[in-house]
């Protein structure tokens, strides 16, 4: 791999994972902040409210685990290595 | 690529990370990587045998290992009746349940520490760590679901596919998509877990990884639920009703 390439690989995987990460993380803060909400306002709904949060949280993850296999692919399993 | 850790003064070599190496053999005509199946043979082994025990000597009040796996049943059943609904769940209790049973325990086998244990090439890792074995959990689930619904509903299933030009190119990519994204999803997650640990490793060996390898614990069943649940409810979407749908 020449140099070009190697330096251009690392700052794409970091932007990769960098930006995937903005929008989910942003998502998994209003999703929880509405979950406590819910659950002061209504106490007795915590076990629902908790299971539907972790689920839909891992929803979100994914979404920034898309953008790390694509750094992880860059890093480790580079297609233009030439 | 490997990325590796000396300590200074040219100890030998205490840690490193590798991707994508795998131990290779030849079945016949297939290659195939070895580590996912010693992996994946260790977790059938593992559930058949607890299951085996459990289902010795059954008793009418339950007790010991009998009682948890009636416990267990619970759960799986109500992850399918959730989704199913009560009509119709318990024909998939077993699909449903053998997902999240396989997944959950392949991805706590990554927890245990694995690279004691030496093989000749790549590391023992989670089964669910391969793409190979997540691929073909998600295409068992794709397979099922469609069999749910052309068992429900016959050719009428792929009905909505004809119903106008542009959502028919919706569905057509959705059906691509399903797939994909259950098997990336579990994918990613689980190698991300064991990159996340094997760096930590690489850098303080001792103790500094233990609370994150707890927290993997409970991502990794968050996953196998999802994995589950997803399934679930593709199948529930298949063999409900279609009268008020869409």
């Amino acid at each position: 791999m020449n140099d070009i390439t190697a330096a251009a690989s690392v700052i794409a995987a970091a932007l990769a994972v960098g930006l995937a990460a903005i929008g989910p993380g942003i998502g998994q803060g209003n999703a929880a902040s509405k979950a406590a909400e819910g659950i002061a306002r209504q106490p007795e709904a915590e076990g629902k409210i908790r299971g539907t949060l972790l689920l839909s949280l891992a929803f979100m993850e994914s979404l920034t685990i898309y953008g790390l296999l694509v750094s992880i692919v860059l890093l480790f399993a580079n297609p233009f290595r030439g | 690529m490997e990325f590796a850790l000396t300590t200074l003064g040219n100890q030998p070599l205490i840690a490193a990370v590798e991707v994508g190496k795998h131990l290779t053999w030849q079945l016949g005509p297939l290659s195939v990587h070895g580590q996912t199946m010693i992996t994946t043979w260790v977790v059938m082994l593992l559930l058949i045998g607890l299951t085996f025990i459990g289902t010795r000597k059954l008793q009418r009040v339950p007790s010991g290992l009998q009682n948890f796996l009636e416990y267990a049943y619970d759960l799986l059943a109500s992850i399918a009746r959730n989704q199913i609904g009560e009509k119709q769940y318990r024909a998939w209790v077993p699909l449903i349940g053998t997902i999240f049973l396989f997944v959950l325990f392949a991805n706590w086998l990554g927890q245990l520490p694995l690279r004691l244990f030496h093989i000749p090439e790549g590391e023992l890792a989670s089964p669910t760590n391969d793409i190979n074995t997540t691929v073909a959990l998600s295409l068992i689930a794709l397979v099922s679901y469609i069999y749910a619904g052309l068992r429900k509903s016959g050719l009428g299933y792929f009905k909505h596919y004809f119903e106008s030009p542009i959502l028919a190119a919706v569905w057509v990519l959705e059906f691509f998509t399903r797939p994909l994204s259950l098997s990336i999803r579990l994918f990613g997650n689980i190698l991300a877990e064991e990159l996340v640990v094997a760096v930590l490793i690489l850098l303080v060996p001792i103790l500094v990884p233990v609370p994150l390898m707890i927290l993997f614990l409970l991502t990794g069943a968050i996953q196998a639920l999802v994995f589950s649940t997803l399934t679930a409810s593709y199948v529930g979407e298949a063999v409900e009703d279609h009268d008020d749908h869409h």
